[in-house]
């Protein structure tokens, strides 16, 4: 008996030992709710319980990992499934907003905050609230880049799908400042005669040059959430057929990653915000910073998953993670944000865009 | 069992047209004065309708689409692009309400979004009287004052009767979405320039 005992007691103090001395060690997660549970028991729990360990402890966490096999277990037409999705508390939402805001290197952003409850609650809201910030400060932006300005001149059409903007302000010294910015032509404009000549509006200011464009934040918000579930679902592809290949000791169910690309996202609503602010070098030290930030959120993260893969191949998949997401905020914010203020030029000459428009129309 | 259910229609079928309008609108101005003065009722809850929300919300794009299609327009929603972004919001904060754990039901969760739209509208009213003033920095203060108070206004009233069906830890993550949702209309009443 009292051999048993100890037998059992020792079973406990191995887990432990094992745990402390090897703390980065991950453990294989266990994806198939169906898979019976392994006999050790997990992470230390009733660290108080001495003699009972053998059925009460053992029981609890058994009973744990039935119940957290039990989590996803709900047909995926019921209500209750995608409710498991959202069993996330406030301050859970915090902390992972927090742990992507400040990544340490060496804790996985996964491991920490995230392992055994992704959430989908973050990434929607996180992207929704994204694509209404770039919106929101793109059209600010523009509005103080353009304020003062009374009259502008446009060209439909001067290129194919796109028509040149030609605003002319006049500045303290009394010089006038030609600003010339392209957008896309409304389809209604396309096919009139006379597209390519030069026409002249006149704007109230100090209201905005655009209203909200709702076409252009529908699109934008496409390409945010394709890019916050496809790219994570390529990944993950990606990652179970190298798994298949290689072992690796490091899996990430799908969930997971698209928890990690949602909250990377964070870092761009401040950094959209802040680009309010006309001054080219204040806005690409941000996206830099930003990209910095996110970025490294997660190629810390995927860099344990694919280190013991050919070393060509784990680059190849870290820096394709960064690039992508490079164009994405790149992209989004160019195409929102107007270019601030080019160097002044007297009204008479014009950067070589405006001159062929002027020679078009005359 | 097919003449007690007769007898039961009978009562507001025969009645005149004029009864039955007058009932359903005194019900809808109710809903209205509750969210003018909100305090935790259950009015809004229990009695549940939509014909507040549709007309507050035909209100608010009637008003908030530019004009004719103008050649020298662009930019700005449309009657269609208000209607759909207003209501598929309210669509998703419910989803999401009731994906979190919220015991309150669908069309509930409806009436009262579309109910506290109604300082929203009142603000777009006031912004389209004060835009026929002349245009000028004194002129945006007084509609971003406006707007921003009854911002606050809607946020007050639905809150006061939404957070209560969250459990308590995750009220602010059912809160947030409704304070994105009026601020996006809040913005869109902003920049509402009439050409």
């Amino acid at each position: 008996m009292a051999a048993v005992d100890d037998l059992q007691f020792e079973e406990f103090g191995d887990a432990t030992t094992s745990l402390a001395a090897n703390p980065d060690a991950t453990t294989i997660s266990i994806e198939d709710p169906g898979e019976t549970p392994k006999h050790q028991p997990g992470p230390p729990r009733g660290s108080g319980r001495e003699e009972d360990d053998e059925l009460l402890g053992n029981d609890d966490s058994d009973k744990t990992e039935l119940l957290a096999g039990q989590k996803k277990s709900s047909p995926f037409w019921t209500f209750e499934y995608y409710q498991t999705f959202f069993d996330v508390d406030t301050y859970q939402v915090f902390d992972r907003i927090k742990g992507s805001l400040l990544p340490i290197p060496g804790k996985n952003f996964v491991r920490l905050y995230i392992r055994s409850n992704p959430d989908l609650y973050g990434p929607f809201w996180i992207c929704a609230t994204l694509v209404f910030a770039i919106a929101i400060s793109g059209n600010l932006s523009n509005f103080l880049i353009h304020l003062g300005e009374k009259t502008y001149h446009y060209v439909p059409e001067f290129r194919k799908g796109q028509t040149a903007v030609i605003t002319t302000k006049t500045d303290a010294k009394g010089a006038s400042i030609q600003h010339t910015y392209r957008v896309p032509t409304a389809c209604w404009e396309r096919y009139q005669p006379g597209s390519g000549a030069v026409k002249t509006r006149k704007i109230r200011s100090p209201d905005p040059v655009r209203q909200m464009d709702v076409l252009g934040m529908s699109i934008a918000a496409t390409i945010i959430y394709a890019y916050a579930w496809l790219v994570p679902l390529a990944l993950w592809g990606f990652l179970v057929w190298r798994n298949s290949k290689v072992m690796n000791i490091v899996s990430y169910s799908f969930l997971e990653i698209v928890c990690v690309y949602g909250y990377s996202l964070f870092i761009y609503i401040p950094t959209a915000i802040l680009w309010i602010i006309p001054q080219k070098a204040v806005r690409w030290i941000l996206v830099t910073i930003a990209l910095g930030i996110s970025g490294s959120v997660l190629a810390m993260t995927f860099w344990p998953a694919v280190r013991e893969d050919n070393r060509r191949i784990a680059l190849a998949t870290v820096v394709t993670i960064v690039l992508l997401h490079m164009l994405l905020s790149v992209g989004c914010l160019a195409y929102f944000f107007d270019a601030p203020e080019m160097d002044h030029l007297p009204a008479t000459t014009a950067a070589p865009n405006q001159t062929v428009a002027a020679a078009k129309s005359h | 069992m097919r003449s007690r259910v007769r007898e039961f229609d009978s009562s507001t079928l025969n009645e005149s047209v004029q009864n039955t309008i007058m009932r359903d609108l005194k019900a809808v101005g109710k809903k209205f004065m509750h969210v003018l003065y909100p305090r935790k009722s259950n009015t809004l809850l229990r009695d549940w309708d939509l014909w507040g929300p549709l007309i507050l919300c035909v209100t608010l794009a009637l008003m908030l689409q530019r004009g004719s299609v103008d050649s020298e327009k662009d930019g700005g929603p449309q009657f269609a692009e208000v209607f759909v972004i207003v209501w598929f919001g309210a669509v998703t904060i419910t989803l999401n309400s009731k994906l979190l754990g919220g015991n309150i039901s669908f069309f509930q969760s409806l009436c009262v979004l579309g109910y506290c739209i109604l300082p929203l509208t009142v603000a777009m009213l006031v912004c389209r009287l004060v835009l026929l003033a002349e245009l000028g920095p004194i002129n945006f203060m007084v509609r971003l004052f406006v707007v921003i108070v009854m911002f606050a206004w809607s946020i007050v009233a639905s809150t006061a009767f939404l957070a209560d069906s969250q459990p308590p830890n995750r009220k602010a993550l059912a809160v947030y979405p409704v304070f994105l949702f009026y601020f996006v209309i809040s913005w869109m009443i902003l920049t509402f320039t009439p050409q």
